[in-house]
């Protein structure tokens, strides 16, 4: 195991998105973890692609707070005279 | 909280109101219909901007959302939130209206990808840390309107990608549906619209030596 090559930064990176899934096979498991115990880079790389999601999260989610979200009037007299004309 | 139904008062109100506004809405009351848009059209507004980011188009889609919800509205199961139904609608309206942008060229993406040295190394390498977890950054009061902004940069069929699976929640196989593509494509698409925001983002909140 231990004479095996490592995997490749470009290669850790590629798979990401299966590993965080739980998509990816057990062997490869394996692998990426055994790169990520000798690359600070890849550790970094994977801590902010995980603060990404969830600050992407956080961003959104605020936006759906009702709080100042107003319709502006314009869109409500544009509604109510397109409604008229269909009723 | 009620013996008899298990659910808390207020949440009963709100129930009994929105299945007396349903009513009202199904009888064609126009007050009823425009309750409803002051009730609900700013956030939807919101939801549609971000998915369609030009305010002209985002405003014709709330339209079409309220005027598809009235047509429907004998449809509309009451075990469901109007809110929840609303909401859905919208994302609708704008997956479609994206369709129809994509017909058009898109921006690529490939600039905000991580690029490899022969090695397999990344051409910046090494990766930076940032200042702290998105808890500590959001403490901040511009975290949020700098992640939007960098989420507003991405090309169309990414950001809506993001939107679907990691705002909206959808899983894979019904993101894969809404927007007419394979479960693959998805994800493959997922992963590099994080990449690209990842790299929008790292400027902003990479750690920087200290003196």
């Amino acid at each position: 195991m231990a004479d095996l090559p490592y995997i490749t930064c470009r290669e850790l990176i590629e798979f990401l998105y299966l590993y965080l899934e739980g998509e990816l096979p057990p062997d490869r498991v394996v692998e990426f973890e055994r790169h990520l115990s000798v690359c600070d880079s890849c550790v970094h790389y994977l801590a902010t692609y995980k603060e990404t999601i969830a600050l992407g999260k956080a961003a959104c989610a605020e936006l759906d707070s009702p709080v100042g979200d107003e319709v502006p009037e314009g869109l409500v007299l544009a509604i109510r005279s397109s409604l008229r004309s269909q009723i | 909280m009620t013996p008899d139904t298990g659910i808390p008062a207020g949440a009963r109100d709100e129930q009994g109101s929105e299945r007396d506004l349903v009513s009202r809405l199904r009888r064609g009351d126009e007050d009823a219909f425009e309750h409803l848009v002051r009730e609900h059209g700013g956030r939807l507004l919101v939801v549609a901007r971000r998915f369609l980011r030009e305010e002209e188009e985002a405003r014709d889609a709330v339209q079409e959302c309220f005027l598809s919800a009235f047509r429907a509205m004998d449809r509309f199961d009451q075990a469901s939130r109007l809110s929840t139904w609303l909401h859905r609608i919208v994302v609708n309206a704008c997956l479609m209206r994206l369709r129809t942008r994509r017909r058009k060229p898109e921006e690529p993406i490939d600039e905000f990808l991580p690029q490899f040295q022969a090695n397999g190394h990344q051409v910046r390498h090494p990766t930076p840390e940032w200042e702290g977890s998105a808890e500590t950054l959001l403490a901040r009061r511009e975290t949020r309107s700098i992640v939007r902004e960098a989420i507003d940069r991405l090309p169309d069929s990414y950001r809506a990608v993001l939107l679907l699976r990691d705002i909206e929640e959808l899983s894979t196989e019904e993101a894969a549906q809404s927007l007419g593509v394979t479960a693959n494509a998805v994800k493959i698409r997922l992963h590099r619209a994080r990449q690209a925001l990842r790299t929008l983002l790292e400027p902003r909140f990479r750690r920087t030596a200290s003196c």
